[in-house]
């Protein structure tokens, strides 16, 4: 049975008032490499079925793999009768009315394979190689993964989504791995990754960092490259949810009730976007919902998905929204998308072209493990990683012990001196969830390095 | 004792395991597994006392494990037919022959005893897929409305996960197996003229059935009585004053900070570096193994995968290895490592110690984390009589914020409330407050160790490690314990404000 027969079938079986499936079919391929040599790999393929059964205001979803066509009925009928029996759903709405399937909705699901790295794993053998003979090792990871995405309901959404995701993390260390250097490109399909290219550039990561330079906690003129800055503002993204501002908890809600939206953020005009279209990191045009939350609703399954703004010229615009949380508060229907791109005044600069311009500063490579201390202020903490540069009067002079950061996003969009050009960048620290971002560098005056760190 | 699902043991396990591993021997495959499962995983969310979401989901499919000259290869299928088996194999292989050119280091595996055909299920009375959702989310309701009347939200949400795994090798084991685990958690958060604060429940996730809801393992009515009052008390209390402080950690804390600081810092696998572009390598390097001092004398750690109620606790790993107890920290220096069965030969070690583990039918194992526990003092004191002690001190309760850097040295963690210890007695609570250390001085600072009257087996679901990124429950034991002069922050002057 295809996936387009299935949710055709599943919306047959039902019984129930009203009823939303999704079919998901994914195929992925990695390799995954330590001291210059394999460790893991792996191909793999998943086929899932989510009936979301409505009945009155009750809600019953079943989610269950690899159904056969035998088993399809039993899945419905399980979901029908969860509905029937379930307490009413605060989100209960009319579910969103769709047109005739588009053209792209009848073919054939192409799954991706171990052969998507026929070129590159050559490549990468050859990196490992140059790097043996250079003195370094290389970690790292490699993925490939193709998710298509079927939608249907009975108000007559017919609505398909193939979404290739690829993505290269590479680490050089030096022989005796006391000094440490991070790469990662996102990638629709690796025929763009050239290894041999990113390798030299840890290279030189890893020759800087043969200067060591020992600096204590504090406050430092700090520039974060595009991944760190994806990392925070990715977290910001995730902390915006409507109904927790309107609730009083969390940093987007205004001391007295209601929201932040409207109030300045950022000192510089800084835009913070999503946009389905967007070129190199297009995603999903419409919402696919597999359960409710906070700042996700079943009833919205198919609702168009356009460019957002969340922060326009340094002013927050507009907080993550289901159908559902918009009615309480008021705003535009604004669902999250699955892309983020960060922007500040036209012209900005390149990172080496901020390099160049700071008289003295660290220079990071990305943050880690970075974690929510107080909704309040969305303070997090983390540590910085893979290499922290000392820059003075223009250059790179040394390598710096890491630190233990405590800072809020939003709090430096009010510090920020300068945004740079925006580019594509895999966020490091959350690269598995959400790797579609463009960011820029920017110049923080006064980052808080909270304590050192012994790791190297 | 419960038995393994009828439904589970119907499906074609041997059929599809036959037709898979014979495959593999005649590709040439000197080692082959087998390894297919089905797990359901139940998530009932309520706020305000109204059902927010509900899912009930599974996952089923089966995997090849091949070593093929040399080197790994690992496929992942979904259709249950003997002639897909077959294809899945062929799939492993040739993973195997696209890697070869990157391995450097020929793939052996210790030797593990064949333990014929064996089942185990956990340790469990009520199937929580037994119980309607309609009674659960009744059960959920209930409890946040009693929190209501002192909150201006309540969260609740209860995780409810059946994992079932069967597995054969071309050595001959052959291991069907069958545990269950639940999680129920309540927040409550209130606003004051300041601000907002919250407060959830310290009750562990738990290898029990629905049981853990209805009075065996837990005290839900007394804890739940306790909290409105707790929070409201934690929204009038002062900001900590910043600095060094004596702190009596409670095991509701202390089980995040050995899972961060011990338990990911001695599996091999990061100490040998097959971790270090992702989660991180370990301080505690292999050269250090037998020398390291870790901690005070009083510093006992073990891993184990055996202790009844564990999250990690399992009859058979991944590999075909079976369930056991270890030292890690004995007396306070480093004697062991966390093993999978190639790691374990690798270096010398024997037989490995069964910490294989793939968190779906689509992930190759890796060596994840045992339940890793700290050993109470046999006749050891109170919690009472460890703050007893303490001239000027904190009294740290629940996990909440945590991090931790990638040698896994540099720590910052919260809780869910704090109180300030005075002159041997609490002295009400503390807001804002984070405690910071490196691994070993945090360690070699504790003076003295609760006895077995203040042990819990503390946990979470959802410990993340690896590429493809996997998840993986597990338990850490912990007595109250007393650790001397450690860096407390003020979150808020931190925030700069």
């Amino acid at each position: 049975m295809t996936p387009q027969e299935m949710v055709e079938r599943a919306l047959e079986l039902s019984t129930a008032d009203g009823c939303v499936v999704l079919v998901d079919e994914e195929s992925t391929a990695n390799l995954r490499f330590a001291g210059n040599t394999l460790t893991t790999n792996g191909v793999a393929r998943s086929s899932r079925l989510t009936v979301i059964s409505i009945a009155g205001r009750g809600v019953g979803v079943v989610s269950r793999a690899a159904v056969r066509p035998d088993q399809l009925a039993g899945v419905v009928a399980a979901a029908d009768a969860t509905a029937r029996e379930a307490q009413p759903a605060e989100d209960a709405g009319e579910l969103v009315a769709g047109g005739p399937a588009g053209a792209s909705w009848d073919g054939p699901v192409t799954p991706t394979d171990i052969e998507v790295f026929r070129g590159f794993a050559p490549a990468l053998g050859e990196a490992f190689s140059a790097a043996e003979a250079g003195g370094r090792r290389l970690y790292g990871f490699a993925e490939h993964t193709l998710t298509s995405t079927f939608l249907g309901s009975s108000a007559g959404v017919r609505l398909r989504h193939d979404q290739p995701s690829g993505r290269l993390e590479l680490n050089a260390k030096s022989a005796d791995l006391k000094r440490s250097a991070w790469t990662g490109v996102a990638t629709r399909d690796f025929t763009d990754v050239d290894v041999a290219v990113l390798d030299a550039g840890l290279a030189q990561r890893l020759d800087w960092a043969k200067t060591r330079v020992d600096l204590p906690a504090g406050r430092y003129e700090t520039l974060l490259p595009p991944t760190a800055v994806a990392d925070l503002m990715v977290y910001l993204f995730w902390s915006a949810g409507a109904r927790d501002a309107l609730d009083g908890r969390s940093v987007f809600a205004k001391p007295g009730g209601g929201t932040r939206v409207g109030e300045r953020l950022a000192t510089l005009p800084v835009t913070l976007s999503s946009d389905p279209a967007a070129a190199g990191i297009g995603c999903a045009p419409f919402v696919t919902a597999r359960a409710s939350s906070r700042q996700s609703s079943v009833f919205d399954n198919g609702l168009p998905l356009s460019a957002t703004d969340w922060i326009a010229d340094g002013r927050l615009q507009a907080l993550l929204q289901t159908r559902y949380s918009a009615g309480l508060s008021g705003l535009p229907v604004t669902p999250a998308v699955d892309n983020l791109i960060m922007k500040g005044p036209e012209g900005g600069r390149s990172l080496e072209e901020m390099i160049a311009s700071t008289e003295r500063g660290l220079l990071l490579t990305c943050l880690w493990y970075i974690r929510e201390v107080d909704p309040q202020t969305l303070l997090l903490t983390g540590l910085t990683r893979d290499g922290v540069y000392l820059v003075e009067h223009g250059e790179v002079v040394g390598e710096v012990n890491n630190f233990r950061f405590n800072e809020s996003p939003v709090d430096l969009l009010g510090r920020l001196t300068e945004v740079g050009a925006p580019e594509q960048t895999l966020p490091r620290e959350w690269g598995d969830y959400f790797t579609r971002t463009v960011m820029p560098a920017v110049r923080v005056p006064d980052f808080n390095m909270s304590t050192v760190s012994q790791a190297s | 004792m419960r038995q393994i699902d009828d439904d589970f043991l119907a499906l074609p396990l041997r059929r599809l395991a036959d037709a898979a591993l014979q495959r593999a021997r005649e590709l040439g495959a000197e080692h082959a597994d087998f390894r297919l499962e089905r797990i359901r995983a139940e998530t009932l969310s309520l706020y305000d006392a109204r059902l927010e979401g509900a899912a009930d989901a599974d996952d089923l499919g089966y995997a090849v494990r091949v070593v093929k000259g040399g080197t790994w290869g690992f496929a992942a299928g979904i259709h249950l037919t003997p002639e897909a088996a077959v294809r899945v194999a062929e799939q492993a292989v040739r993973v195997a022959e696209v890697s070869a050119p990157i391995n450097r280091e020929p793939i052996e595996l210790a030797a593990e005893p064949v333990h014929g055909e064996v089942t185990w299920v956990s340790a469990y009375d009520v199937d929580p897929f037994e119980v309607s959702p309609a009674d659960k989310v009744t059960l959920l309701a209930d409890w946040s409305a009693g929190l209501l009347k002192g909150a201006d939200h309540v969260s609740a949400r209860l995780l409810q996960v059946k994992e079932q795994k069967f597995y054969a090798d071309t050595a001959g084991t052959v291991t069907t197996q069958q545990r269950v685990r639940v999680h129920p958690s309540l927040n409550a958060m209130k606003a004051s003229e300041t601000g907002f604060d919250d407060m959830s429940t310290i009750a562990p996730p738990v290898g029990r059935g629905y049981e853990y809801l209805t009075g065996t393992g837990w005290d839900w009515a007394a804890e739940l009585a306790r909290l409105p009052e707790l929070l409201a008390e934690k929204l009038a209390a002062p900001s900590v004053e910043a600095g060094d402080y004596d702190l009596v950690v409670d095991p509701s804390n202390l089980w995040l900070t050995i899972h961060e600081s011990i338990g990911h810092a001695t599996e091999l696998d990061r100490a040998l570096g097959y971790e270090a572009a992702y989660a991180g390598t370990s301080f505690a390097t292999f050269d250090q193994l037998g020398e390291l001092v870790y901690g005070s004398p009083l510093m006992n750690v073990t891993g184990d995968r055996t202790v009844e109620h564990g999250l990690a606790t399992i009859g058979y790993d991944d590999e075909g290895v079976q369930g056991q107890s270890f030292d890690i920290v004995k007396d306070g220096v480093l004697v062991g490592y966390q093993l999978d069965r190639r790691m374990a030969l690798m270096k010398g070690l024997g037989r490995s110690n069964g910490c294989a583990f793939a968190d779906s039918p689509g992930h190759m194992p890796i060596q994840r984390m045992a339940n890793v526990s700290l050993a109470a003092a046999p006749g050891g004191p109170s919690t009472d009589e460890l703050i007893s002690g303490v001239e000027r001190g904190l009294y740290i309760v629940g996990d909440k914020s945590w991090s931790i850097d990638m040698q896994r040295y540099n720590f910052q963690f919260t809780g869910q409330r704090a109180y300030r210890i005075s002159h041997g007695k609490l002295a009400g609570q503390v807001r804002d407050f984070a405690y910071q250390a490196t691994t070993t001085d945090f360690w070699q600072s504790m003076e003295r160790v609760g006895g077995p009257q203040t042990y819990v087996l503390g946990g979470a679901f959802n410990c993340g490690k690896g590429q493809p990124g996997q998840v993986a429950p597990v338990s850490h034991g912990a007595p109250s314990a007393l650790f001397r002069n450690v860096r407390i922050l003020n979150t808020v002057q931190e925030g700069g404000k």
